[in-house]
């Protein structure tokens, strides 16, 4: 964890308890998750308890406290992905990743999350790969799409 | 950077930016918002942009990369003005023949042009389709003249024009008694008057007071907000200074979901712009108002939309609601008199106070005037933003606008006010749109979000979707809401895996009143409506999952089995690859088998079927 980039965060809002959650937010975009030492500078420069820094890094969803995978999954589950079949594509990467909402595959390459509306609902039902939204999403694209990134792995790996 | 300093200044500039305008021979208005974007929008934008250069066209044709033109299902969108020719479905590959034979030859390219799902006829301009036709469009208007990146834009359309008015000559009781006699009510779902609003945190004691704009939009299937704040920030920011004008606030917050980035961007641009122009900061266009504002991002927490878990929320703390004996007009931010409205009730104050209380009164109803916008989704054929006088009917939102259903099944119900809302079955759609109508029906306008269900909806799968929700979402403080809403999706769960019995149907309404006299704020307190309003209006089908155990819709996966119809099935192999848990077996070109033990009732090879074959019971 570099301490220049925190301090990039930090500026400008050094005791100021108010700017907590925007700060993590910014952490969380940094790091991909929020790292406990993080947490710990965090409490002192904002002066807020640290058990407080904590809870609020676990009430809200945007914050995760365990590293993420290399591609992040993001199932909208929103009502209008819902009725046009979100479900089906949560039963995909399930099947074929074998890990629950909120966790990550062994090998760190997937994250699988699940998010209650992007906005996006007209083109519904969509997932988001690493913050790019796809839509019209379907389970055999989604299969496709994890297939890929396996399939390119496999040869980076070979190419050395 | 010129700085306007007072009304004169701001009228020379946009009569400056007006008459540079008017040199302007063709635009070209590209969709930009989240929505077009998913679509690859920003590739046709730059290859359109690239073209125009390459042909030299750039003094005589504008591109204008706009927010939601809400039609986002015929993404990316383009119009051309001012013949108003609209295109659809374009791509980057697509701009150089639209330059070459559109604007330079004025010829139109028939395959980009729309097609009236219901007529099957081709549709040349944007306003005979009849998706926008039948609308009423007074807030989404603008989306199409201003680039959210372009207080320019902004200004050249009359922006800020409302704001020094009325910094100018009209005294905060006048303010307060203009928006109270619009009868402008708060368009996030409470419905409260927003003049009274103003008046009870005007007449608050202290000098320390703020505004807030809660674009913590929540509800899944609304986006109306998001639309709006994306595409034109500065009318939402313009409301909020007139609002700080007449209760006296010198500080703001934009309170946006960081789920929309986008929104989160171009409010923090326009605040820029503002600041650059010397429209926030201290005396504003000369007058005795000094105002600033800033933009908190939400941590994607859905009870932050509450008032007061949202000012616990900008506070940097857990986004906890507090019981509201004391009202948050008197002690509401850091414990000082705040007004909070969501960003629709914001946006539409500029007009009131230019065009007068009288003009906003014109639409509507008796109880709720002016105009409503509402994010149509779900399986209808036009999905998107529409626009609407309060008191239009669901029939003519559904059907006229939105064309019916997607998928050929028979529309069913609407569901309206997200989690806090209900289901309204196709027998009430002639019902008129306003927050009473609504209310009465059991159901609720909120916010605006309408999900159109058709036949293969199970309603008590929608149930329990809900209660998963707000048990996802509860935030754990009371305990109605914690337990009471875990306890009735334990018993919806039971239903749709056929564990149900005659005797749950009783309890369940006991534990909705329960829930709903307890719990602490709104969320817990209308948490049980989508169960009641189901209950209500689709007993037959819980009856079906509870006496018969049959799903009617084939949804609940505990009631329905997969098999595979032989006289359809070509043995292609798609749903042996398709199928995640390696459940269905055969030979190429042989009548496949789905194995019984091993099927998850996905749904993931009907999907994927081209034969229609596989069948659910």
């Amino acid at each position: 964890m570099s301490t220049t980039s925190l301090n990039v965060v930090l500026k400008g809002r050094r005791s100021q308890p108010h700017q907590l959650i925007e700060v993590l937010q910014d952490i969380q975009d940094l790091y991909g998750y929020i790292p406990a030492d993080a947490m710990k500078t965090v409490a002192q420069e904002l002066g807020v308890p640290l058990i407080e820094v904590y809870r609020v890094a676990c009430f809200y969803k945007a914050f995760s406290l365990k590293p993420r995978g290399e591609h992040v999954i993001t199932v909208c589950t929103g009502t209008a992905c819902h009725v046009r079949g979100s479900t089906l594509l949560l039963d995909q990467i399930q099947g074929q990743l074998r890990i629950q909402p909120g966790h990550t595959t062994d090998d760190g390459l997937f994250t699988l999350e699940c998010v209650n509306c992007v906005g996006a609902c007209a083109l519904g039902p969509i997932i988001a790969h690493n913050g790019m939204y796809e839509h019209h999403m379907t389970p055999g694209k989604l299969r496709k799409i994890i297939g890929d990134v396996y399939v390119t792995k496999k040869e980076e790996s070979r190419h050395g | 950077m010129v700085k306007i300093k007072n009304p004169r200044d701001l009228e020379t500039l946009r009569v400056k930016i007006q008459r540079e305008r008017k040199k302007i021979h063709s635009t070209i208005i590209m969709c930009g918002g989240t929505g077009c974007q998913a679509s690859q929008s920003l590739a046709v934008i730059d290859a359109v942009k690239n073209q125009i250069d390459r042909q030299g066209l750039q003094k005589n044709v504008h591109v204008r990369a706009t927010g939601c033109h809400g039609f986002c299902e015929q993404g990316p969108i383009m119009v051309i003005e001012p013949e108003n020719l609209f295109y659809c479905h374009v791509s980057a590959k697509d701009a150089q023949e639209i330059v070459s034979k559109t604007l330079l030859k004025g010829e139109i390219i028939e395959r980009f042009l729309y097609v009236d799902p219901v007529t099957g006829k081709k549709i040349r301009t944007e306003a005979e389709i009849p998706f926008y036709k039948n609308q009423d469009r007074q807030l989404l208007a603008y989306s199409k003249l201003v680039d959210p990146k372009s207080i320019d834009d902004y200004i050249a359309t009359g922006g800020y024009e409302a704001l020094a008015k009325t910094l100018m000559g009209i005294a905060p009781e006048d303010v307060i008694e203009e928006v109270r006699a619009s009868g402008l009510r708060g368009r996030g779902g409470g419905g409260f008057p927003t003049g009274r609003k103003w008046f009870e945190c005007w007449e608050a004691p202290g000098d320390e007071k703020y505004v807030i704009c809660n674009a913590d939009e929540g509800d899944p299937g609304a986006y109306m907000d998001r639309c709006l704040l994306e595409a034109n920030p500065h009318l939402v920011i313009e409301g909020m200074m007139i609002g700080a004008w007449a209760v006296g606030a010198r500080q703001g917050y934009i309170y946006v979901r960081h789920e929309y980035p986008l929104a989160v961007r171009h409010a923090r641009y326009a605040i820029h712009q503002m600041r650059e122009y010397g429209l926030l900061g201290d005396n504003i266009l000369g007058s005795s108002f000094s105002f600033d504002i800033e933009v908190a991002r939400g941590g994607g927490a859905f009870v932050c939309g509450e008032s007061t878990a949202l000012m616990a929320s900008i506070e940097g703390k857990v986004g906890e609601p507090r019981p509201k004996d004391i009202h948050t007009v008197k002690e509401g931010l850091w414990d000082k008199p705040t007004v909070l409205n969501n960003v629709e009730t914001w946006a539409n104050v500029p007009s009131i106070m230019l065009k007068g209380s009288k003009w906003f009164a014109s639409k509507g109803t008796k109880g709720s005037k002016g105009t409503k916008i509402f994010a149509l989704t779900g399986q209808v054929k036009n999905t998107g933003l529409v626009e609407v006088a309060m008191g239009t009917t669901l029939n003519e939102i559904v059907f006229t606008i939105g064309g019916g259903s997607k998928t050929g099944k028979a529309v069913k119900a609407v569901q309206t006010g997200g989690p806090s809302g209900g289901c309204l079955p196709v027998g009430k759609f002639d019902l008129p749109v306003d927050f009473d109508a609504l209310t009465k029906a059991g159901s609720m306008m909120g916010s605006g979000g309408m999900v159109v269900m058709d036949e293969g909806t199970c309603m008590v799968d929608v149930a329990k979707y809900f209660l998963t929700f707000l048990q996802d979402e509860s935030c754990g403080k009371c305990v109605p809401c914690r337990l009471g809403v875990d306890r009735m999706l334990e018993i919806v769960t039971d239903i749709t895996e056929g564990n149900g019995r005659p005797e749950h149907i009783g309890l369940l309404e006991e534990l909705a009143e329960t829930v709903r006299e307890g719990s602490l704020c709104a969320l817990g307190k209308t948490a049980p409506n989508p169960v009641l309003s189901t209950l209500h209006y689709f007993f037959d089908e819980y009856v079906a999952h509870v006496e018969k155990k049959r799903c009617p819709a084939g949804v609940c996966k505990s009631l329905i089995s997969y098999t595979i119809d032989p006289e359809k099935c070509e043995g292609c192999g798609i749903c042996i690859r398709a199928c995640p848990h390696n459940a269905v077996k055969g030979e190429k070109e042989k009548t496949h088998i789905i194995n019984l033990l091993e099927c998850r009732k996905c749904g993931i090879c009907i999907a994927e079927c081209k034969f229609d074959a596989i069948m659910v019971g």
